[in-house]
């Protein structure tokens, strides 16, 4: 030992310089970046919210501790990724869901989604989408059945279905235009939506708080831009034609559901987006045409978690095709032998 | 007493080292289709291993006579005269069972476990050994199906035998009898008996040669693994 600490060289393998980042650090950004969400919940949808969260995060580690443990592995709850997951299905879920149902959200989102196919890092879909999903399948009345905005509170609401349902009747009625949405009693207003007083699952309402948490992630570094505003962008652009040049009818699309959700804190997720420019280009249009599709002809009212799911899946074709080319290769020409 | 012994071997291999469904992955569309309750695939089972033993025995018993060209259409015809039997006895005292099997019943004549068996190992061994390998080969098709069956309608509707298990006020995981359940179910269940073989000391489930490859019967290739163009190369 005394002998190891006079030395004034190491030898070691590459790489030799590291920098500060590391997963735990990562993670506690997102968790950080998830907090103004968190409390705009907590405040619309009152304490429910605080213990919908701890469920599904208390599931998720200690669903990864355990299988860990008994598939004798080393252990991982240090890196803060189970909180995360837990935290954004948690986000993903109607505030009055049975905190039961919750809890098995969260057991398949870390067995079977992370740790059947290698833990993290290894993961070929989002896991937390995929315990919403599941749940959504398996409990399609506690996962479609939303708390008014303020009801803990006693404020007393007009009863109705969730925006983006009542948008979807309007669309296909074929009124989208300025004048029908403020006619609509049902709706609130484009000002109560981008505050989160409108219903819908406890972490997707707020849409400042979400902007919020993603303006930090971008700032420290965490996320690049690129996938929000190229998968906001492109619902906007799809609504903005499909509703013949209504602006009211986008801007209700791009806040209604789990847009804003999805492309900031789901579609962004390392494991499961690609690695360069070109592919999260093509990853996040197809993001955005798919929950577009989904929205205005699916039978479902959402598709953001649907189509961050399928674009998972392609994330491996994605990167195939935009593999970079190494400097000064030269594609062979078709009927040239090899050399 | 050696032949005893053989015999055994041939009936336990079926059920767990020979799994048609987990290990050798054959009729997957049966098997995930009816298994949405224990009863359905209870009586998919049944009707299948019924067919199974009869139609090896009658090939292997006319393994000698039928020509090597036409091999596969007398197999077929064979099956598909016991299938016709079965049917219709299902049909004259099990009007349930038919309706829940629907088209998947008649579908049996088409199921790559029966004539895989026919191709692979009746058309080659006694009227005994075969009787007995279909036997094994549908009790291992029937408890596959019968696992699948429980967990997912224990699950999936709450309920075994159509008997209320799980009380009504929990609502059960609809997931379970949607078709994702079902792959999921089979995905788990390959995934556990691989890992029972596994210590036992077996390898996993891999297509290795000809013998159990799903295109077997048909290949052209057979035999001359270079060639192979199905499955993985051994």
């Amino acid at each position: 030992m005394e002998m190891q600490k006079q030395r004034k060289f190491t030898v070691s393998a590459s790489p030799h310089v590291r920098s500060g980042e590391t997963t735990t650090g990562i993670m506690l950004d997102v968790i950080i970046a998830l907090m103004p969400a968190l409390i705009a919940s907590v405040i619309i949808f009152g304490a429910k919210t605080l213990a919908v969260t701890a469920v599904t995060v208390v599931t998720c580690v200690l669903s990864e501790y355990i299988s860990r443990k008994v598939m004798k592995r080393s252990n991982t709850i240090g890196d803060l990724s189970a909180i995360v997951t837990g935290m954004l299905l948690a986000f993903n879920l109607p505030v009055d869901i049975p905190l039961w149902m919750a809890a098995i959200g969260a057991v398949v989102s870390i067995v079977v989604v992370k740790q059947f196919f290698g833990g993290i890092g290894q993961n070929f879909v989002n896991p937390a989408l995929v315990g919403r999903i599941v749940l959504m399948s398996s409990f399609p009345t506690a996962m479609s059945t939303w708390a008014q905005p303020y009801a803990w509170k006693g404020v007393a609401a007009v009863t109705s279905a969730s925006p983006l349902a009542e948008i979807s009747t309007m669309f296909n009625g074929g009124n989208v235009s300025a004048a029908a949405f403020e006619a609509n009693q049902a709706l609130p207003s484009l000002g109560e939506m981008f505050i989160g007083q409108r219903q819908g699952c406890l972490g997707e309402v707020c849409a400042v708080a979400l902007l919020l948490g993603g303006v930090y992630l971008i700032a420290r570094r965490v996320i690049s831009p690129l996938i929000p505003v190229l998968y906001v962008g492109t619902v906007a652009v799809f609504m903005f034609i499909a509703g013949g040049g209504s602006f009211t009818f986008m801007m209700y699309e791009i806040l209604g559901g789990g847009l804003l959700l999805g492309a900031i804190f789901m579609a962004t997720d390392y494991t499961t987006s690609p690695i360069n420019t070109k592919g999260k280009i093509i990853y996040a249009i197809g993001c955005g045409l798919i929950t577009c599709v989904i929205r205005l002809f699916g039978s479902l009212p959402e598709g953001v978690s649907f189509s961050i799911i399928l674009m998972n899946i392609l994330v491996p074709h994605i990167e195939k095709l935009t593999t970079p080319k190494p400097f000064g290769y030269v594609k062979e020409k078709k009927g040239e032998k090899k050399a | 007493m050696a032949e005893k012994k053989s015999l055994a071997k041939e009936f336990t291999k079926g059920i767990i080292i020979e799994n048609p469904v987990l290990r050798l992955v054959l009729g997957t569309c049966p098997t995930l289709a009816v298994t949405t309750s224990v009863e359905s695939a209870l009586g998919m089972g049944a009707a299948a291993a019924i067919v199974l033993v009869c139609s090896n025995i009658v090939i292997s018993a006319l393994r000698k006579v039928i020509p090597q060209k036409v091999r596969i259409p007398a197999f077929i015809v064979v099956i598909a005269g016991f299938v016709s039997i079965v049917q219709m006895l299902v049909k004259a005292f099990l009007p349930q069972i038919d309706e829940q099997l629907g088209v998947y019943l008649p579908l049996i004549v088409v199921n790559c476990i029966i004539l895989g068996r026919a191709e692979a190992f009746a058309s080659k061994n006694p009227v005994l050994a075969s009787a007995v390998d279909g036997l094994g080969m549908g009790v291992g098709f029937t408890a596959s199906l019968l696992a699948m069956g429980t967990i997912r309608e224990l699950l999936g509707a709450g309920t075994f035998f159509g008997a209320q298990i799980i009380p009504a006020s929990i609502s059960p995981m609809v997931i379970f009898i949607l078709p994702p359940g079902g792959f999921f179910v089979f995905g788990m269940l390959i995934a556990l008996s691989n890992r029972i073989s596994e210590k036992k000391g077996k390898p996993k489930a891999e297509l290795k040669g000809c013998e159990g490859c799903p295109m077997a019967a048909t290949c052209s290739m057979k035999g001359d693994e270079n060639k192979c163009e199905g499955g993985e190369k051994a």
